[in-house]
């Protein structure tokens, strides 16, 4: 449970790399008040490729670093703490995942490593997290398929490339079996860009008869379930990681309040009221971390309980990462409340974020299932 | 195979030969916990024989050094060790203050012949040590402890009362704190070890909503105590208790890890809406089962902050109290019944988060000496 050297080395140089040129200044509030569509920078993106961060889960043999969910989340954690808006989390991490092993890992992983292409993930139809409730229909025709239905919440999905999109091809809404990914061009569907809370952007697509060839599915068909599996927890391990980095970053904003601000002719911070409550919350931030590594080292490892343990920190980053923002607004008082302020980016991005991939609800339940109750 | 791999094959060999199928039945009472000491009457000869293996190893304190009767294994092994132990579900051979407390501050602040003398009757379970720290007047504030030690030349002559002993009627040494020098309050205090047959000694216990009484007052009446008796320097006590109090406070932070396994698995809640508490409860055990294994390599590395096990010590005792008001909610009305062992853990559970240090004085702590909050 302790980083390694090359660990270490690999998180100094997100940290200094994201401090400077992934900051809010520069990429959050930038890209938000210019009404940028992406709602992030393509410049940022190839630099991350110039650092080699685009490959973190590309293996080798492709040219990329072939590291794991460990080294994902050092990155993430430090995206979080910047509020950097960035391609990374869903095309590095997890339509690089859903790709591998496939012949499209071929045709896209070049693009991701330069840091040109971007990739979404298309799985939600509803407004709560439900991959196995996957309904859109692939209809075989001919030598390909024909889709018909909707997806919503697909991050980045109007500016991506190509869409990693979960599809039936057999079985009913609640199988796993049946489910087919598949690699669709974005500009076969209608895809409609919509803003979020916090200022990225999710796309609702819509599929009328859209015709696809047998060589844009993923994998094999029918048999999509474990790639998107794998994907999914890898984006959950990451989201993860990057909420750890929102509580952080939110935290370390309002214990620098707490030593500096003055009311009744004294430091906030010597108000034992709010020092236990900072305190509190030091102590779940730690402990949010820890979770993530532990989620993050079993998944490497290939550990029959990594679907838990990832589970398990998606759910403690967010509960901690709510925490850190709702009191980070409220110990800053009235400032706390402007869109001047920094403090109230993280309630938002903390909210988005919260909810990808299965929010707090759906992750608890996850862990009473896997422990059998 | 590597070293490793290789260790954790012989250990598991060696566990399956000499460890007692009934010494790898969960714990059911008291009874089942060895303490050892001078008047520690063995449940069976199992619990005899088991400590008697394990303190042969020197593995009732693996990672002590051989020469102290220690196993002197690396902290990888001694993780080994612990999970090829739970693997089978042996039970911990000894439970030991002098382990968990005395042990780490003689190795840090003790002589060599203080080592030599004291660390290998801890390690056999020879002598049962007890705490003397907290006073009627000196609880979150333990700085202002009064009992006093005067320096009669060729002895310590201490008057004074303790409170809040653990098993103080049970033990057979102390170590105590007690007040040599009134000019300063933190550098005014010395760390003393003596016998409880020593005459002056006498304990009172303390019945506790639990029905059990497992605290005691202690006396002292003109107790005297030879003069090499005192570990670290005269009136540079408060360093030896402060150290020892982290070891303290990390080894109640472990109750944050309960019994092991799933509170959920274990009560199969019927009702959703408890269903969802507890398994919002598992969720947060689990995240602070990763956090104590992070805690731990961070420790022993050095790379933890020294006022973690404050923050190690709140967290997992809040979490111990919430897991025992679940288990009642689970329990229901059977739960209830004084005889069960519910109501009574629950009940006792309450003292986690006051004992070695409220949740508050954790709290400011973590506040003045991690956060560097003004005036904290």
């Amino acid at each position: 449970m302790l980083l390694t050297d090359d660990q270490k080395m690999l998180q100094e140089t997100a940290a200094s790399f994201l401090a400077d040129e992934g900051s809010i200044a520069k990429q959050l509030r930038h890209w938000r008040d210019t009404d940028c569509e992406d709602g992030f920078g393509h410049d940022l993106w190839k630099q991350f490729g110039e650092l080699g961060l685009t490959g973190i889960a590309i293996p080798e043999s492709y040219g990329g670093l072939g590291l794991g969910a460990a080294e994902a989340a050092l990155v993430l954690e430090e995206i979080g703490r910047n509020l950097t808006p960035s391609p990374f989390l869903m095309t590095a991490v997890v339509a690089a995942t859903a790709l591998e092993g496939t012949a499209h890992a071929e045709r896209w992983y070049p693009g991701i490593l330069s840091g040109e292409a971007v990739l979404a993930l298309a799985v939600e139809e509803s407004s709560r997290h439900a991959p196995e409730q996957t309904a859109l229909e692939a209809k075989r025709q001919g030598n390909g398929f024909l889709l018909n239905g909707h997806k919503q919440f697909a991050v980045h999905a109007a500016s991506a490339d190509m869409i990693v999109t979960a599809a039936r091809t057999s079985g009913s809404p609640g199988d796993s079996n049946g489910v087919t990914l598949f690699a669709v061009p974005r500009d076969v569907a209608e895809v409609e860009n919509v803003n979020l809370t916090d200022s990225s952007k999710a796309a609702r697509i819509t599929f009328k008869n859209v015709e696809l060839d047998a060589d844009a599915v993923i994998g094999e068909v029918d048999g999509g379930w474990a790639s998107l599996s794998r994907a999914l927890n890898a984006g959950r391990a990451g989201a993860a990681a990057e909420l750890v980095g929102v509580a952080s970053g939110a935290s370390a904003l309002t214990f620098d309040y707490l030593r500096t601000r003055k009311q009744f002719g004294k430091l906030i911070g010597e108000f034992q009221a709010l020092q236990h409550r900072a305190a509190h919350l030091y102590g779940e931030i730690e402990i949010a971390r820890a979770a993530v590594l532990k989620a993050a080292q079993m998944l490497d490892s290939g550990d029959e309980r990594a679907e838990l343990w990832v589970s398990v920190a998606k759910t403690k980053a967010a509960d901690v990462a709510s925490l850190a923002a709702r009191e980070g607004v409220q110990m800053h008082g009235g400032i706390g409340m402007t869109d001047e302020h920094d403090i109230g980016l993280y309630l938002k991005r903390e909210a988005v974020l919260g909810e990808l991939f299965g929010d707090i609800y759906y992750h608890r339940n996850r862990v009473a299932e896997l422990s059998g109750y | 195979m590597s070293d490793l791999d290789a260790f954790r094959a012989e250990t598991r060999a060696w566990l399956e030969a000499n460890c007692p199928a009934e010494m790898r039945q969960p714990i059911r009472s008291e009874a089942d916990m060895c303490w050892g000491g001078r008047n520690w009457t063995f449940q069976s000869d199992a619990q005899k024989q088991w400590l008697e293996v394990m303190a042969e190893r020197g593995w009732t304190v693996p990672d002590w050094p051989k020469a102290y009767g220690g196993g002197g294994l690396t902290p990888e092994q001694a993780i080994v060790l612990k999970e090829e132990m739970a693997r089978i579900g042996a039970r911990q051979p000894l439970y030991s203050f002098g382990i968990s407390m005395l042990g780490p501050a003689l190795l840090k602040f003790g002589t060599e012949e203080q080592k030599r003398h004291y660390l290998p009757q801890i390690a056999r379970g020879e002598i049962r040590w007890c705490q003397g720290y907290s006073e009627p007047g000196a609880g979150s504030d333990l700085a202002g402890l009064q009992t006093k030690a005067e320096d009669k030349g060729d002895h310590w002559l201490v008057n004074g009362q303790k409170v809040w002993t653990s098993y103080a009627d049970k033990a057979d040494w102390i170590f105590c704190l007690t007040r040599t020098s009134t000019e300063s309050k933190q550098g005014g205090i010395s760390f003393l070890l003596f016998d409880m047959e020593t005459p002056g000694v006498s304990t009172k216990p303390i019945l506790l909503i639990s029905g059990n009484s497992p605290f005691c007052e202690t006396f002292f009446d003109d107790v005297k105590v030879p003069k090499d008796q005192v570990v670290g320097e005269v009136n540079r006590g408060w360093d030896v208790a402060k150290y020892l109090l982290g070891h303290e406070r990390e080894m109640i932070s472990g109750m944050g890890l309960g019994e092991g396994g799933s509170l959920g698995a274990a009560t199969k809640p019927s009702d959703p809406m408890l269903r969802a508490e507890i398994a919002a409860f598992d969720v947060d055990a689990l995240a602070f089962q990763a956090m104590s294994e992070r805690f731990t390599a961070m420790w022993k590395a050095g790379e933890a902050h020294p006022a973690s096990p404050s923050m190690m010590k709140y967290a997992g005792t809040e979490l111990n109290k919430r897991r025992n008001e679940l288990v009642m909610a689970a329990g229901g009305s059977d739960a209830l019944e004084w005889a069960a062992k519910q109501p009574r853990d629950w009940l006792r559970s309450k003292g986690n988060s006051i004992e070695g240090g409220t949740s508050e004085v954790q709290l400011n702590i973590v506040a003045k000496h991690i956060l560097r909050l003004p005036g904290a």
